[in-house]
């Protein structure tokens, strides 16, 4: 293809990236490097309050935001370098967990950012496997369903990917909290005193549970239509040189669909690296945390009305590294593999 | 064709209803739309219900409100004309300077108002108040008198309480609280350290949270949980007020707001058996610890003024004494008529007994979000007291400096 024409063929898509991706990211980068805050003055104010039959009225003196002319808050934007980076990242609270009086890991995993990386890394690392594994095992076992009820098998196992995410979560939430029907029924028979959110281990194996049973049935159908494109001379001449069924499947079948492997790892890495829903829908903050929900945190207006969008910012930029470095591998055998064929 | 009819009799059947309610009980015919944000439990349901009689009233009532009213009023025009606030959600209304002060509008239509009811600030009225709320203590008053228990009015008496309650074999868990982590978890923290004495801010706003109140704070929450669902860090007011209607609590320092539901014979299998009194103090011959809140109202000051005129006289609708006869236990009603009932005894024990005022500041409401996100980690094991508040006065500090309050 000429250069030319390729040109003309990708700039729909190069602009929409330009103008809806790269755009707002390099807004992000320079919003991580700048802190707004508003203009405060002291004041003495009364203020009154009711009580039951009569008011409450205090003096103090108390700091108070600025109005400008215009009736809006004065507010002042100053270039903070990597500050929001720092605080987000609490280097030096690292460093004394390493230093002589610090335990170490246990120490660096009692701050926000190190523990909700913990987390992210975990349950991406844990996730990917299974969900390739199932999404592999349920492909081939419709594969060689009977025909008949292929059609039903296929739409069956789809079911919980296109359930909403949080409303998934959601579900097994009111599964297995408190009283939930699951819950109460371990406890009639198992032991009384089981229950899956008072620790964070337990919450954590429903959210990987949870993930794997949403995202297997991706994987499922990407690979279902691979296999429909495997060559069946290949398969019908390893049969006759009697290669068993795991050998056909490990030396024709795995081959054949590693380049949806690699694709289906890409897509899962990112995805479980921005996990989130999983957070919200089981109200796990107390006990886990990711990434993404951090982020979402940082970005949610606390009592005083104010959001820390310069944080917010450096812990997306982070957030975006982070899936960087782990696509690393699997974008340069990617890449490897499409030098090789040409 | 079908689907036409269908409309058609659905549009006429609402058009045959609406004047029908707005003549009920309005003495203004509204044409002009006015949208309000409020919170959503009995006392705004009753509120909201009267200003829907006013005819084109859309009332929003959400337990995010807090989230969304910034934002909304400072849209120009604001998204709300009314918003429902507390003492705590004004503040970022303050701060942005997106509300208008009240008092020519009261002057006009607010003769039915009492000064108490006023929340002034720097002598102009921003905000009227309709009710006051208390977080008091609720007590299954049959089971304790089964134990032979008299009602505790100390935290160590509550834990004596809920030793021999447990005991007694009738409740595994005699206690409840609001623990999750957020508004809930930072107020049960701050009732217990207000009711030591503490002292959250310097008058500079630098925090002073790492104190002996704050240790004796966070050791009293540990006990709690010792008497407490295992999953009380899920617990919020709801799944409070549900384990007193299924009795699988026998005491909890809940709002006033749920002392309804709680008796409610339609939801509650202990109906007429939960008593309201005082909330506990921390210390022996303390004050209740506990804050004193109110809920009520603010105009947008993004609108144009006969729609923000208009809005007044339609919220003053809401909180009239006729309202308050429909809904009397549904709050402790600031509003004129008002017959305080056995569910406000809790609240106004405690305001008797001398419970603060919540404060309505910029520093208060910092505490009350880092508290929010670290209290839960010393519970869950995951930090000691002393590094739990550490991390709050850090989390604190550097909030703060984020918004210039500390320099």
């Amino acid at each position: 293809m000429r250069l030319r024409t390729l040109l003309f063929f990708t700039a729909p898509s190069a602009v929409l990236m330009l103008v809806f991706i790269f755009g707002p990211l390099v807004s992000v980068a320079i919003q991580s490097l700048h802190t707004t805050t508003v203009v405060r003055e002291m004041v003495t104010v009364e203020t009154c309050s009711p009580g039951f039959l009569a008011q409450i009225c205090t003096t103090t003196e108390r700091s108070q935001v600025k109005m400008g002319p215009d009736g809006k808050p004065l507010t002042e934007t100053r270039f903070t370098g990597l500050d929001a980076y720092r605080a987000v990242l609490e280097l030096e609270k690292v460093a004394a967990a390493f230093s002589d009086a610090g335990k170490g890991v246990v120490d660096v995993l009692r701050l926000d950012f190190w523990r909700a990386l913990r987390f992210t890394l975990t349950f991406t690392f844990i996730t990917l496997p299974l969900v390739v594994g199932f999404g592999l095992v349920i492909a081939l076992a419709v594969n060689n369903a009977m025909r008949a009820i292929r059609g039903p098998l296929v739409f069956v196992s789809l079911l919980p990917f296109v359930i909403t995410p949080v409303i998934g979560a959601l579900a097994i939430r009111w599964l297995f909290v408190g009283d939930g029907i699951v819950t109460a029924t371990l406890r009639a028979w198992v032991d009384p005193s089981i229950s899956f959110f008072a620790q964070g281990w337990t919450i954590e194996l429903l959210m990987l549970v949870y993930r794997v049973w949403h995202n297997a049935p991706f994987a499922f159908i990407i690979f279902y239509a691979g296999l429909q494109t495997v060559d069946q001379d290949t398969l019908e001449s390893a049969v006759i040189d009697g290669a068993s069924r795991w050998e056909r499947l490990r030396y024709v079948v795995v081959p054949h669909l590693a380049p949806l492997i690699v694709f289906v790892s890409l897509i899962h890495l990112m995805d479980a690296y921005r996990v989130f829903e999983e957070v919200v829908g089981f109200g796990s903050e107390a006990h886990v945390i990711s990434l993404q929900w951090l982020t979402f945190n940082y970005l949610m207006p606390d009592f005083t009305g104010n959001r820390y969008i310069a944080r917010a910012s450096a812990s997306s930029m982070l957030t975006l590294v982070g899936i960087v470095l782990l696509l690393i591998p699997l974008l340069r055998r990617v890449w490897r593999d499409n030098r090789a064929r040409s | 064709m079908f689907k036409r009819t269908l409309l058609a009799t659905a549009l006429a059947a609402s058009l045959a209803a609406l004047p029908g309610a707005a003549e009920a009980a309005c003495a203004i015919k509204n044409t002009v739309p006015i949208k309000t944000l409020s919170a959503s439990f009995d006392a705004w349901k009753a509120v909201t219900s009267a200003w829907a009689e006013c005819g084109n009233v859309q009332s929003e009532m959400d337990m995010n409100f807090r989230t969304k009213q910034p934002t909304a009023f400072a849209a120009n025009p604001s998204l709300y004309h009314i918003g429902g606030v507390a003492n705590n959600t004004v503040v970022p209304l303050l701060n942005a300077g997106t509300v208008r002060p009240l008092d020519e509008y009261i002057a006009k239509y607010g003769q039915i108002l009492s000064p108490n009811q006023l929340i002034k600030v720097d002598g102009k009225t921003m905000a009227v108040a309709m009710m006051v709320n208390a977080q008091n203590f609720m007590v299954r008053e049959d089971a304790l008198k089964e134990a032979g228990i008299a009602v505790p009015t100390t935290w160590d008496e509550v834990l004596d309480a809920a030793a021999k309650l447990k005991a007694s074999g009738k409740f595994a868990t005699p206690l409840g609280a609001t623990m999750k982590p957020g508004f809930d978890i930072s107020q049960e923290f701050l009732n217990v350290f207000l009711g030591f004495g503490g002292v959250p801010t310097k008058p500079d706003n630098t925090p002073s949270i790492n104190s002996e109140a704050g240790m004796k704070t966070l050791a009293l929450m540990k006990r709690m949980t010792d008497f407490m669902d295992p999953e009380y860090l899920t617990s919020d007011s709801t799944f409070v007020a549900r384990q007193f209607q299924q009795g699988k609590i026998a005491m909890a320092v809940l709002w006033a707001t749920r002392a309804g539901a709680v008796n409610d014979p339609k939801e509650s299998q202990f109906a007429g058996k939960i008593l309201q009194a005082a909330a506990p103090a921390a210390v022996k011959g303390g004050k209740p610890a506990t804050t004193l809140w109110w809920d009520g109202f603010v105009i947008a000051k993004n609108l144009p003024d006969a729609e923000a005129e208009l809005a007044f006289r339609i919220a003053m609708e809401g909180i009239d004494e006729e309202m308050v006869k429909e809904a009397n236990n549904a709050a402790v009603w600031l509003v004129k008529g008002y017959q305080p009932g056995p569910a406000a005894k809790g609240a106004i024990e405690s305001a008797m007994g001398g419970a603060p005022a919540y404060p309505s500041t910029s520093a208060m409401g910092l505490v009350s979000a880092v508290l929010a996100e670290n209290v839960a980690d010393f519970l869950s094991g995951k930090k000691t007291a002393e590094q739990t508040l550490q991390a709050i006065e850090a989390a604190y500090l550097t909030r703060a400096k984020e918004q210039g309050l500390v320099k």
